[in-house]
């Protein structure tokens, strides 16, 4: 190959790169620089390797930091309880309607993230059918209210984060060669055991996946939070939004959200050990390890 | 059988089936509400949760009247507009690159592309933000249009790469025997049978950039885009019209998908037209 040919990877890849580099890579190191600052916003922030800004950034906000494990995590398991039944009967048994029902799962794309969450608040606000419904049948009591509450927060990020769910456990599914069901089943394993001991494992790269984009942005959403919770249901993401935004406690802002970058990179950089960059970039072609 | 197994029978059969159906109607109740009540009359013009005052069109004939909203929509559309065409052009080189060729760093590029998607939004914001603040740099429509390429190259390149993946080679090798050159082929071959790969990618980075609010929040100063307009009038009460407009954009959106799924289909329909292989 001649040394203009080998360059041409380098050129079609080179304004994405640096995009990526100048936009993405270069703020990461301005955040971990302004996390090392000190000062107020009256005498301006220098920078001093204030290294207590990332504990004190945790301590102060241990209260949130937990609370948006618990949430992102209820809101994942119930997005997991929702979607591989759904991901799974658009796969198998949708037939004609498989389209349709892939259109309906991304459907709330179509609208913009905002105006969705708002009518979820409109649909758990107090006058609302929904909530006198259960009010009704005592899951909600009689004076109670479902807006404002950490339920609501957990069923608007379920809800704003399902799709991420589907997609990739559908994508998985989908790829399910029914062959090894079916002699599962000539070797005697009833339903229940066919699917425990041959579809669950085989679509464990796909339940992965799933739980991952969906945690994720679970974990640093702050809509959900700010609109559909009230003031006791504050998450990480509203504390960095808040002060970055509002306080202009720039240092404290940057170290929590260095630190929630830091256990996200962890995270994902593990489940790419092992599975390769293939299942974000949706093919198997990227199975290698990286 | 007694009725009460029977019963039982009749719901274990259908159990998949009604809870997929209950699923989705999850997913589609709150667009649903959007829809249903841009048709309500309210007293106040501002959402509550009551049609007691009868079905009007009037939120449909005034979507327009806002000037505030008008302007918001405008810079969301231009920012939308400009975001796809740098990021649909940046991620169909990169696709190409990382598909067609095999060549040392690829694996870091494809990490580099692989993370933006996963890291939280809260976070990308907010770093570009630190950077902005350390050079003092301007906030505005300039930085709302960095973040924006940035953020939705990833998924520009994960959306072609995967038209490239499927690609049948022989028909640019075809083209060469013929006499073609290289630029033609990729112009004359290869181009029109990536064009739905590259639609459908640069419909995602229209969809991304118009519906973005949390980076945007971090790094707008004093522009004001769509979502960051509804952010802004929900702590007062959003005019109804905002329902009337987010309806018109998923009528436009389902119409513009459905299209790009027939057209695609037919494009597959075409490139499998293969001669018969001749039987001795």
């Amino acid at each position: 190959m001649s040394r203009r040919q080998r360059l041409v990877p380098y050129w079609l890849l080179g304004p994405g790169l640096l995009w990526l580099l100048l936009f993405f890579v270069v703020p990461m190191y301005f955040m971990g620089e302004l996390a090392l600052r000190s000062g107020s916003l009256t005498t301006g922030f220098t920078f001093t390797w204030e290294w207590a800004n990332f504990p004190d950034s945790l301590s102060g906000h241990t209260e949130q930091i937990v609370r948006s494990f618990f949430y992102a995590g209820t809101a994942t398991l119930l997005a997991l309880a929702i979607g591989y039944p759904l991901a799974y009967a658009i796969a198998f048994r949708a037939g004609r309607f498989k389209l349709l029902l892939l259109f309906a799962v991304i459907a709330p794309f179509f609208t913009t993230y905002l105006i969705r969450t708002i009518a979820w608040k409109t649909i758990l606000s107090d006058d609302s059918p929904l909530v006198g419904v259960l009010q009704a049948l005592a899951l909600v009591p009689e004076d109670g209210r479902v807006l404002a509450t950490p339920a609501a927060v957990i069923a608007g990020l379920t809800y704003n984060f399902l799709p991420f769910m589907i997609l990739p456990l559908y994508a998985n599914l989908e790829r399910l060669d029914m062959r090894l069901i079916e002699a599962a089943k000539d070797l005697y394993a009833s339903s229940r055991t066919a699917f425990l001991k041959v579809t669950l494992p085989l679509t464990m790269p796909g339940i992965v996946a799933g739980v991952l984009l969906t945690f994720i942005p679970a974990f640093g959403d702050y809509i959900n939070a700010q609109l559909l919770g009230g003031t006791g249901q504050a998450m990480v993401g509203n504390v960095i939004q808040s002060l970055y935004l509002n306080q202009r406690d720039y240092p404290e802002a940057a170290a929590l959200s260095f630190l929630m970058m830091a256990l996200i990179l962890v995270v994902v950089s593990v489940y790419i050990r092992f599975a390769g960059t293939g299942a974000f970039m949706g093919d198997e072609d990227e199975r290698e390890r990286v | 059988m007694t009725a009460a197994s029977r019963a039982w029978a009749w719901l274990r059969h259908r159990a998949l089936p009604i809870y997929a159906a209950l699923a989705v109607a999850y997913m589609l109740i709150p667009i649903a509400v959007i829809a249903v009540f841009s048709f309500g009359a309210t007293p106040n013009d501002k959402l509550t949760f009551t049609l007691d005052d009868g079905f009007t069109l009037d939120y449909w004939r005034t979507m327009f009247d806002l000037p505030e909203l008008n302007e918001a929509l405008f810079t969301s559309l231009k920012l939308a507009a400009f975001s796809t065409v740098i990021s649909t052009a940046i991620g169909t080189a990169m696709a190409i690159a990382l598909v067609r060729h095999r060549f040392l760093g690829r694996r870091a590029a494809n990490l580099l592309i692989v993370i933006p998607m996963a890291t939280p939004e809260v976070v990308i914001g907010a770093s570009l933000l630190s950077m902005f603040i350390y050079y003092t740099f301007a906030l505005g429509f300039a930085t709302l249009l960095i973040a924006h390429v940035m953020f939705s190259i990833s998924f520009v390149v994960v959306v072609v790469r995967s038209r490239l993946i499927g690609f049948d080679r022989n028909l640019e090798e075809a083209a060469a025997d013929l006499g073609a050159s290289p630029l033609a082929t990729f112009r004359l071959v290869t181009l029109p049978l990536l064009a739905p790969g590259i639609l459908a990618a640069a419909m995602l980075a229209f969809a991304l950039s118009i519906d973005d609010f949390v980076i945007s929040n971090f790094n707008s100063g004093t522009t004001v885009t769509f979502p960051l307009y509804v952010y802004g009038v929900s702590l007062r009460g959003v005019p109804v019209q905002v329902n009337a407009l987010a309806t018109l954009l998923f009528l436009v959106a389902v119409i513009a998908v459905a299209l790009v799924i027939v057209q695609q289909r037919r494009a597959e329909r075409m490139a499998a037209v293969r001669p018969e292989p001749v039987v001795a």
